[in-house]
């Protein structure tokens, strides 16, 4: 046989319970960080149950690494406080918070042995030789290294470097455990698998995992809760399908997906049964209807609708269409066809504003039809899937 | 015509290095172990293959150099170790910014800039019987008398020596503290080292090709050394460079030569074992 390197796929079986932790909550209360009179970090109040995997997402530079970092306790709290479980932890170091993170890199020891980098927490809190050899052993077993274990980090894959990162953070069972973005390091196929892992392992453990991520899918597939973060503060927190499906800012509305924004005037709320029917003037366009939750009139706001929840027709069919009063419609020119696998993504220009839009069809839908570049279309949505953005 | 050129030229720019090294390097030390056999006689030298000279050397007085010149290594070494770490590992790890990290580096390397020779007279007026190190010391009513040992002894040849080697030993120890990612230091205090737990487990470990090369240049500078053990030790001290040097002077040249080769095998020797504890390639 060739000696083909294969990656193992990482099965998690049962964990033992030596290695099983008490999974802690966290609580932010009001936290700030200032760095001069720079604050990287403004007033974030948020609850983290115990138990669940929730992701930091945000753009570089939104405050998340170093709200991770306050929790983990490597950076000041400069304002506020921070709980785990019931526990004030401003005050206590960072070696007896009972959290531990994985670094960006992973921050492997270079010169140590699988082994002993895994080995290493348990040494430093100077557990004897009998118990730190079966934790370790137990360890590597679970993300199933115990072939690598007297490999140096650099004789190992990037994946393999990964779990070891992974099982050095998870043998002294912390009661929260903080990634920094666990998946940057990745090769494109390999995060989606890892990405598989992380939450099998998360489940398993039944540990709080907070992961710091930039990338929304990352922040779809692995969480509970995705906290979304804009300069130091914190946007949106829900589910991954509320986050996807209602933002509620038109940062959330821009980071996390494709979706056209209409910045406008509020003109009429209207209840209806799923909420608020909302219409808003928008400059040189027109008025759009939208779903939300309460609006008040004469106030700034804005819409958005998803690039693949509007309908493209021609315009013939438009006119044989009926367009209902809870209906949007507007006309654009299509100024490019993007080709991107199961997806097209067709750009247009809409005759009246001169805005851009993105819309977005299953390719298989989008070859049965015939619209061409610069050819005039009509775009439809419904109002109940246009989404009211309060901020 | 191109093909054969690019086959030769690698070839043609070593040259010059290779020629330089043959005549400067190679040659002068195959000289000296063709001249250690020699026979001597006094008065001239000729040609011979004679153990003769390597069994002169074979005396007490030799062996007890070599034991002089082994307790200098060891002083030096020690004490550019003991000072140069804390300096390397202050520039490295306290010096916040990089401009700042290479400018106290350059301040370090200032001293240099002065010939060797200069640099250990000017010791003399500090230190000697009426310099101003013992009138300090007895004008505030510390001493009676002047401090000998201050000058013209083996104190004097080490405190030369660590201030003309010290750099060698900081120069390493900081390019190898520098490559030290600062995440590890972090990711070890996460998972609960003190202090002390992180520079015994991390640091250290890290930076030990560092101390190793640092070892291996104050090896052969110290086992070599003859200025520093003349100037400082004032014919109390000896050291088998100044024994070579002695001989040289009296023009028995086979015997020194014999001495020459002995010390290379043993400064060797020395790099050897570090070379075996310690693996310095990562660092080249």
């Amino acid at each position: 046989m060739q000696d083909i390197q294969i990656e193992p796929v990482l099965t998690v079986e049962a964990v033992p319970e030596e290695l099983q932790a008490d999974a802690k909550g966290v609580s932010l209360r009001d936290v700030t960080k200032k760095y001069g009179s720079f604050a990287a970090v403004q007033n974030i109040t948020l609850d983290i149950p115990a138990g669940s995997y929730t992701c930091l997402l945000g753009p570089s530079g939104c405050g998340k690494t170093t709200t991770m970092r306050m929790i983990a306790g490597h950076e000041d709290i400069s304002e506020g406080d921070i709980y785990i479980g019931e526990t004030r932890i401003n005050d206590i170091p960072a070696t007896q918070r009972n959290t531990a993170m994985m670094f960006q890199n992973y921050a492997l020891f270079p010169h140590k042995t699988v082994w002993d980098n895994v080995d290493f927490g348990l040494k430093m809190r100077g557990m004897t030789k009998a118990d730190r050899h079966y934790r370790v052993g137990e360890m590597l077993e679970v993300v199933g290294l115990s072939s690598f274990s007297d490999r140096k980090p650099a004789q190992l894959s990037g994946g393999q470097q990964q779990r070891v990162a992974l099982a050095r953070a998870l043998v002294t069972r912390p009661q929260v455990l903080m990634l920094d973005e666990p998946l940057s390091a990745l090769d494109e196929s390999l995060r989606v698998k890892t990405r598989g892992e992380l939450r099998k392992l998360q489940r398993q453990f039944g540990m709080t995992f907070i992961q710091v991520t930039h990338n929304q899918d990352e922040a779809y597939s692995l969480s509970d809760q995705i906290v979304v973060m804009d300069h130091g503060r914190v946007d949106q927190v829900g589910t991954p399908a509320e986050i996807f499906s209602k933002p509620l800012s038109k940062f959330v509305a821009r980071f996390t997906g494709d979706n056209n924004i209409f910045p406008g005037t509020v003109t009429s709320a209207v209840q209806d049964t799923n909420g608020q029917l909302i219409q808003l003037d928008i400059p040189a366009l027109g008025t759009l209807l939208c779903l939300g939750d309460y609006a008040q009139v004469g106030t700034e706001a804005a819409c958005c609708i998803r690039a693949d929840l509007m309908q493209i027709k021609s315009l013939a069919d438009a006119e044989t269409s009926v367009c209902g009063p809870a209906t949007n419609r507007l006309t654009a020119r299509i100024t490019a066809v993007e080709f991107t696998g199961y997806v097209t993504r067709v750009s247009l220009v809409l005759e009246r504003s001169g805005v851009e839009v993105l819309y977005k069809a299953r390719t298989p839908d989008w070859l049965t039809t015939t619209f061409a570049e610069g050819q005039v279309v009509v775009l439809d949505w419904a109002a109940t899937d246009c989404v009211f953005l309060p901020h | 015509m191109s093909e054969t050129w690019k086959t030769l030229k690698p070839y043609a720019l070593i040259t010059p290095q290779t020629l330089v090294f043959l005549l400067f390097l190679v040659f002068p030390i195959l000289m000296i172990g063709v001249v250690s056999f020699w026979e001597f006689n006094g008065y001239s030298m000729t040609p011979a293959f004679t153990l003769a000279n390597y069994q002169g050397i074979l005396t007490d007085v030799t062996f007890k150099t070599y034991l002089n010149t082994f307790k200098f290594l060891g002083m030096v070494w020690l004490a550019t170790l003991l000072i140069g770490y804390p300096v390397a590992y202050f520039l490295a790890f306290h010096v916040p910014k990089l401009e700042w990290q290479i400018l106290l580096f350059l301040v370090c390397t200032i001293p240099f800039w002065t010939s060797n020779i200069i640099r250990m007279i000017s010791w003399v007026p500090l230190l000697g019987r009426e310099g101003l190190v013992n009138q300090m010391f007895m004008g505030v009513g510390l001493i009676q008398q002047p401090m000998e040992f201050l000058l013209y002894s083996d104190f004097a040849v080490v405190l030369g020596m660590v201030h003309l080697y010290i750099i060698f030993m900081i120069a390493p120890i900081f390019n190898s503290l520098m490559r030290i990612e600062r995440s590890l230091v972090t990711a070890a205090e996460d998972l609960g080292a003190s202090g002390l737990q992180v520079f015994r487990e991390v640091i250290l470990p890290l930076s030990a090709p560092g101390i190793a090369i640092g070892s291996i240049f104050i090896v052969t500078l110290v086992m070599g050394e003859f200025v520093t053990v003349r100037l400082m030790g004032g014919g109390q001290s000896a050291s088998v460079g100044k024994l070579i040097q002695t001989q040289i002077g009296s023009l028995q040249y086979p015997l020194a030569a014999a001495n020459a080769i002995v010390l290379l095998a043993v400064t060797m020797l020395i790099i050897i074992s570090i070379l075996r504890v310690l693996d310095i390639r990562k660092e080249l």
